[in-house]
């Protein structure tokens, strides 16, 4: 048993069993890696020792070399760029004209009565039933997917902004008033900046959702991108490809949603 | 005491629909504040004390009753009555200094002399060395003070305090009770306090007026003949207790009403 710590108190593992009590840092880390390596262990250990078929999945590094293999011969990099592009030019439409309509929907009334219940209506309606009117709109091209895209997170987005808007404190208004401001000034000095984190934590959580999106859009009249390579890979039998495919969209989804952690440390120092 | 008269309050009354039924929130109340004067509206939880001052601040309208400010009727809020409200309500993106800043910002004064400003008023509650925190990194009395210092940056006529203290532990809570009576040595703006802490109504008021549990009325107003400036030590005075008794025996008749009220404030 080792010696107690300096403070005479010693961690144990009960400890980090305490309901939302913070644990050390490492530890935290730690725990992610094994989550990971534990997946990585049974899917091993299925696979390795013969249990299932490669046909139904295959060996982590089988998975490996048909992923080098698209990159080097079917030039996947192109498809990740076309899917990366379709995925951010829908998503920015939907934020450039939902937040500010987002904003206005949370700041009035009038607005919010106009608005809201039509937006409630189409955001029920799923993205993926729209392909065969847009086909039938704008063809089988770029224009296509990415209005999918746009469909998917638009409704949710002024939505979402217009919550992240409406729930600013309204004794800050108010205080703003009693400081001499007028309405102007308490959306522009006050409303704006304090719905700022909201806007962009409501942009990550949409980002997700649109890369969902085209693979759906993808999966449907296709010539490039992530998705039209899986199906490809399903009519070829490439059950390793298939996996690589989806295993590149967690990666890329990753990376994303770290860049607008970051951005948001960033960006906002003061916030909490 | 002739000063002439700062605040009158003719009349007000507020009622509110809650579940279908009529509520009376402020039932006829008249009260005037004379110039300079340190008045505290004390009253039970859910007396309207609340409303009054928003009423009087121009965020709420009164169903009838007018309030007017040196004559003229009051009929929205503006920077003449700066008001403190009881929750934290520092913009958080702004730092202690920006925040005192921003109602000067607001009206077009010229940057040199809104930091000139604001850092006097940094200084007046004490906060030098804090001026670039962000408001997350200040305790609930630090956040308060700068609240404070943000509303006089302003000069304003009146100074409306919903309490600002009920947030904060007893030892802070005393500690900023002097600093506001400092502040108004000071400055002597018209001060509006509102608060359910007899305590804290006495040692701070020239007068205070006992409001009733729901619907709101006046039922006393209590003259504070404590000298100038106040000294915590003064707590244990004669006078004090005496005037402190006289309030608490009247609060309480209506602390206990108000537990009759099924709904809270």
């Amino acid at each position: 048993m080792p010696p107690p710590s300096a403070s005479g108190v010693r961690r144990r593992v009960t400890d980090y069993l305490s309901p939302r009590e913070p644990i050390p840092a490492g530890v935290y880390v730690g725990l992610g890696v094994v989550g990971f390596a534990g997946v990585l262990l049974v899917w091993s250990a299925l696979t390795y020792g013969g249990f299932v078929t490669a046909l139904f999945l295959p060996t982590p590094h089988r998975v490996l070399l048909a992923g080098i293999q698209q990159f080097t011969q079917f030039g996947f990099a192109t498809d990740i760029l076309m899917s990366t592009y379709r995925v951010m030019a829908g998503f920015l439409a939907a934020a450039v004209i939902g937040v500010p309509l987002g904003l206005l929907m949370g700041t009035f009334k009038a607005v919010e009565a106009l608005i809201e219940p039509l937006v409630g209506f189409i955001r029920y309606m799923p993205a993926s039933a729209f392909i065969p009117l847009f086909i039938l709109w704008v063809g089988i091209g770029d224009l296509e997917k990415i209005a999918i895209i746009f469909v998917g997170s638009f409704f949710q987005l002024i939505l979402m902004i217009a919550v992240v808007a409406s729930s600013v404190p309204k004794e800050m208004l108010e205080t703003a008033y009693t400081l001499g401001a007028g309405r102007l000034q308490v959306i522009r000095r006050v409303l704006l900046p304090a719905s700022l984190p909201g806007i962009l934590d409501t942009l990550r959580i949409i980002v997700g959702w649109a890369w969902t999106y085209i693979i759906v859009a993808e999966l449907v009249a296709a010539e490039s991108g992530i998705g039209y390579m899986i199906i490809n890979a399903q009519r070829m039998l490439q059950t390793g490809a298939i996996i690589f495919g989806i295993l590149a969209i967690g990666f890329l989804g990753i990376v994303t949603d770290y860049g607008f952690k970051w951005l948001h440390r960033w960006l906002f120092p003061w916030s909490a | 005491m002739d000063a002439p008269i700062k605040l009158d309050i003719r009349h007000v009354s507020q009622h509110y629909r809650s579940g279908g039924h009529e509520v009376t929130a402020i039932d006829d109340v008249s009260l005037t504040i004379r110039n300079k004067e340190f008045a505290t509206i004390l009253g039970p939880s859910g007396c309207g004390k609340t409303t009054l001052l928003r009423i009087v601040a121009g965020l709420v309208r009164p169903t009838a009753g007018q309030v007017h400010r040196d004559g003229h009727a009051i009929t929205g809020p503006g920077r003449d009555r700066g008001m403190v409200f009881q929750s934290y309500t520092l913009f958080p993106w702004l730092t202690v200094r920006q925040n005192i800043q921003f109602g000067l910002q607001v009206t077009g004064l010229a940057k040199d002399e809104q930091e000139t400003i604001a850092q006097q008023f940094v200084a007046k509650v004490g906060l030098r060395g804090f001026e670039h925190a962000y408001p997350k990194a200040l305790s609930g009395g630090m956040k308060q003070r700068v609240a404070i210092a943000r509303a006089l940056a302003n000069n304003p006529d009146v100074l409306l305090l919903d309490e600002p203290f009920g947030a904060l532990d007893a030892q802070t809570r005393a500690l900023m009770q002097e600093l506001l009576t400092q502040i108004w040595e000071e400055f002597h703006q018209t001060i509006l306090f509102v608060t359910h802490d007899v305590e804290e109504a006495i040692f701070l008021s020239d007068r205070v007026f006992v409001m009733t549990a729901r619907p709101g009325r006046i039922k006393a107003e209590i003259d504070v003949p404590l000298e100038r400036p106040r000294r915590y030590e003064m707590k244990s005075s004669e006078t004090f207790l005496h005037l402190k008794k006289r309030a608490l025996d009247l609060i309480r008749e209506e602390a206990i009403k108000a537990t009759q009220y099924k709904d809270g404030e």
